[in-house]
């Protein structure tokens, strides 16, 4: 049986990064990178532009092999892992063969939720994860005339504008009652509905799809108490869950994802997890949505790193704060944090600015004067030092107004003041 | 991975003129369109302050880390540059950056982010009030990276203490060709002499007694010279060494004029043998022979100002340096390697000790700069032939009391104590200021004699 001091499953953005601060600390110990692909890696952000046809798919490899070779990281692809045995520290591949680690990385990601759609399975359907799926939905996005996006998150709109732009007709489906949900309020939800709706995009929200049905050429949907709507391409883009199908009687604890600590070790013995493979607690400790982004998964993933490789300056991980940069017909929405609660209390503040018909909406979520959220439509800030002012606590006090007047040159003044 | 230029900012000296942001715009606009700044100054009203945005080029770049196209990578010359034909314009590089050194311009469609104009920053060269410097230092430290290390690797140190740095970047620059001399304290502690009958550095080092140092290293330079062997003779000694138990060994080498480097790793006292007191030590300090108790508090004498003594010796060079102006150290470790070929060199360095004047061990740099900046220690430089000459402004300094804050030995002073200090570190600098208005023609004697003539004479 092949040995390696640390293996990594998994070849995107955790386990690339966690790659990375292993050989920062530890420069001699054996390292394995074990992909299921048959290619360089890919980041499933960089999909939707494969889909559009903005970027070749030779042109979006995450790292050269040559990148590995530096590291001197043994990277393989087509290892595909088909369980563990975390009591013996060992894992076996698809191909039969077998693997022992020092430690182990989970790094696999997640993988498209499917909801229970009755008739769902006897459809083609097409879900974004991975390129071959975006190559398919390019290659069918280019002769449907009529396409149906189940899920109005960020993969379903993104998907949904493409496939507009490749000239289809479309109609996104949300269960919700806005687009976005948990990224954006109603009101900025309202305005990059408009926007689809102005470019010609069908946008059903609050409705559920009760079942569909083989056509020729395609699918029948039908929605609640509503008419049929035939589709030639039907793309399921309803969440996604974490991918631990090898994982089962491994040992390592799943719920909503792989149960970690603040150092992305999981319950089983020498064995971490990171990226949207986790069950990602909230960094405000309450029910808002976290995890599920890139930059997440690189933090999580140079948490994990560090702390495999007995890093001293490795920091608990604070806890995922939502942060989306989304782009829609050549506008921009960016939302970092968390909204208020509906019963905040006198401790909460929001300040919004730009109701429906102005030009730009701002939102700023303060608590005990410290920032919680921002969230702008056609609003220019940096997330990036909304992310570290929230992190922090910073107090905000006076500048909150100054905040909501211009969140980027605000934010950057008092971002610079802190840095030393 | 190697260290690279930076641009550093100094908010106290900006007063968002914006001339650095214009510079900018001219620097990156085309004639397809007007470019937004890569470098925004800000105000945040509640502070007053002026604000910075712009990208420090990280050594470990999160915009790089987050980009899903690869479109960010760092080069070798440090740059972390932007790739045009890889970008899909997704911002998620914005959300990993927390200096706002990466945006979008809307005028050019995509991310922007500065790339120091190819090695000569125009913001920089825009500032006229010096609050943009593009610090180069980075260079040095590659240029010193690749010279060999010529001490062993572990050697015992306080933890945070900057002597090694100091023992370690001297003789890498000095070279192997050297007869090194560390005379009892803490750099033979650290292990410069060995331990168990091995060396501790690959060049031939020797132990002096406390006193005779520059004697001994006289008598071996003078030996190799007339062996027709021309070595450098290294003296890295504490403040005791030099200045107390063996100055008059030091005193009379510097007077002679022998051909010796002579450096002096200054920690104001006797510091490996338990903190003791020596002539270096802070008038009000503690120690283990000034201790603080009903009638005692801390010592009742100012230091001596050693380098000015050195000065008055009419020394071929004289410079003091601190380990939080490293740049400045080089170039006057450089500038005294040079003059030690014709005479004697004498180098001061601070040596902030973190066991015996009580400070975290993190806080080492720190101290040096504060130090400095108070012009508790003023940076400066003589040369015979060019009189002295300050290495940085000593106007408007910060209080002294920053300084005596970080620092536990000096926790118990009282008003009257810090009165005193303030006085002394006044005093001082209004000397050096005077000194430096001499403004000696090029190439005049200012202080001091010829000596080389008699040191070539005992030669004989
Ligand atoms: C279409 C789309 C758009 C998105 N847009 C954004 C966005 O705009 N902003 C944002 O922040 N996030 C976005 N995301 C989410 C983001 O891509 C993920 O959060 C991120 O990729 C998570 O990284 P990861 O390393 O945890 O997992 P993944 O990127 O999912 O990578 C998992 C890795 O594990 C490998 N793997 C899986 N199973 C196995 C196995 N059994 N054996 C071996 N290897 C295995 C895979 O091949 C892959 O290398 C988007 C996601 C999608 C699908
Ligand atoms: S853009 Fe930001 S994160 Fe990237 S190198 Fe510059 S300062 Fe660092
Ligand atoms: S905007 Fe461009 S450079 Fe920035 S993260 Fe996206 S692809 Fe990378």
């Amino acid at each position: 049986m092949e040995q390696f001091d640390y293996v990594v499953l998994g070849a995107s953005h955790a386990a690339l990064e966690a790659l990375r601060a292993i050989r920062a600390h530890d420069s001699d110990g054996s390292i394995a990178v074990l992909d299921r692909e048959a290619r360089l890696p890919v980041s499933p952000t960089v999909l939707p532009y494969v889909v559009s046809g903005k970027r070749p798919e030779d042109r979006i490899a995450l790292r050269e092999r040559g990148w590995f070779d530096d590291l001197r990281v043994d990277y393989r692809q087509q290892a595909h892992a088909a369980a563990l045995d975390s009591a013996h520290s060992r894992l076996r591949l698809a191909d039969g063969s077998e693997i022992g680690y020092g430690k182990l990385l989970l790094a696999t990601g997640a993988a498209p939720a499917v909801p229970p759609i009755a008739g769902l399975s006897d459809v083609r359907f097409h879900v974004l994860r991975t390129l071959d799926d975006a190559l398919a939905l390019r290659e069918a996005g280019r002769s449907a005339g009529r396409a149906v996006v189940l899920g109005a998150g960020l993969v379903g709109m993104h998907a949904a504008e493409n496939l507009a732009r490749a000239g289809a007709r479309v109609t996104i489906i949300e269960m919700r009652d806005q687009v976005l949900p948990g990224y954006f309020d109603a009101t900025a939800a309202a305005r990059i509905q408009a926007a689809f709706h102005d470019n010609g995009v069908e946008v059903l929200t609050g409705r559920r799809v009760e079942r569909v049905a083989p056509r020729a050429g395609g699918c029948t949907v039908q929605l609640d108490g509503g008419d049929p709507c035939d589709a030639d391409l039907l793309l399921v883009a309803a969440g996604v869950r974490p991918e631990v199908s090898y994982l089962a009687g491994s040992g390592v604890a799943v719920e909503r994802g792989v149960v970690v600590d603040a150092f992305m070790r999981s319950t089983a013995a020498n064995v971490w997890a990171a990226g949207d493979v986790v069950q990602t607690p909230s960094f405000f400790g309450d029910a808002t949505p976290a995890g599920g982004i890139l930059p997440d998964a690189v933090e999580q993933g140079r948490t994990a790193g560090m702390s495999m490789a007995g890093d001293p300056g490795v920091q608990a991980y604070p806890g995922g704060v939502s942060l989306n940069t989304y782009g829609f017909f050549g506008r921009r929405a960016l939302s970092v944090g968390r909204d208020a609660p509906q019963q905040g209390g006198a401790d909460w503040e929001v300040l919004v600015r730009g109701g429906e018909g102005s030009d730009a909406y701002l939102k700023i979520v303060l608590r005990d004067g410290r920032l919680q959220g921002v969230f702008g439509v056609d609003v220019l800030f940096d997330p990036g030092i909304m992310w570290e002012l929230i992190l922090r606590r910073v107090e905000l006090g006076a500048r909150a107004k100054a905040l909501l007047e211009d969140p980027q040159d605000a934010a950057r003044a008092l971002m610079s003041g802190l840095w030393r | 991975m190697s260290a690279t230029p930076t641009i550093a900012f100094d908010a106290a000296r900006c007063d968002g003129c914006g001339h650095c942001m214009n510079a900018c715009v001219s620097a990156k606009s085309s004639d397809a369109h007007r470019a937004q700044p890569r470098i925004q100054i800000l105000r945040d009203d509640e502070s007053g302050r002026w604000g910075i945005a712009q990208c420090r080029q990280c050594g470990d770049p999160r915009c790089a880390s987050v980009c899903p196209a690869a479109a960010l990578e760092k080069g070798d010359d440090g740059i972390v540059a932007w790739d045009g034909e890889r970008c899909v314009n997704c911002l998620i590089c914005t959300a990993g950056c927390t200096f706002g050194g990466i945006a979008f311009s809307a005028a050019e469609g995509h991310v922007v982010k500065c790339d120091q104009c190819e090695g000569a920053p125009q913001c920089v060269a825009a500032c006229t009030r010096g609050a943009l410097r593009y610090v180069t230092t980075a260079n040095l430290y590659n240029r010193w990276g690749d010279l060999e290390d010529l001490f062993v690797p572990g050697l015992g140190g306080c933890q945070g203490c900057n002597t090694e740095l100091i023992m370690r970047h001297t003789l890498r620059r000095v070279g192997s060709n050297t007869v090194l001399a560390t005379p009892p304290g803490c750099i033979p502690g650290m292990g410069s002499v060995g331990y168990n009958g091995m060396l501790g550095c690959k060049v031939p080092v020797f132990h002096p007694l406390l006193t005779n140092t520059a004697s001994m290293l006289t008598g071996i330079r003078r030996q190799y010279k007339r062996k027709g062997r021309n070595v450098t003779a290294l003296a890295l000694a504490g403040d005791g060494g030099a200045g107390d138990v063996g100055f008059q060994s030091l005193s009379g080498a510097a007077e002679r004029g022998e051909q010796i480097l002579f450096i002096c790793v200054d920690n104001e006292g006797y510091m490996n043998t338990g903190a003791q007191r020596s002539g270096s030590t802070t008038y009000g300090a503690w120690t283990a022979t000034t201790p603080i108790g009903e009638s005692a508090r801390g010592k009742t004498q100012d230091a001596k100002n050693l380098p000015l003594l050195m000065m008055w010796h009419g020394c071929e060079y004289v410079a003091t340096a601190s380990t939080a102006f490293m740049e400045d150290f080089y170039a006057k470790l450089e500038a005294a390697l040079d003059a030690s070929q014709r005479g004697f060199a004498y180098l001061h360095l601070y040596s902030p000790c973190t066991s015996g004047w009580r400070f975290p061990s993190a806080s080492n740099i720190e101290v040096a700069r504060k130090a400095v900046e108070t012009n508790f220690a003023v940076l400066w430089e003589y040369r015979r032939d060019q009189g002295l000459k300050l290495s940085r402004d000593i106007e408007d300094p910060a209080p002294v009391t920053e300084y005596l804050k970080l620092l536990g030995k000096f926790r118990h002073l009282d008003a009257t104590q810090i009165a005193h200090i303030e006085r002394h570190v006044a005093e001082q600098a209004q000397v050096l200021r005077e000194l430096a208005r001499m403004h000696p023609r090029e190439g005049r004697q200012v202080v001091g004699h010829q000596s080389d003539l008699m040191a070539v004479d005992l030669d004989q």
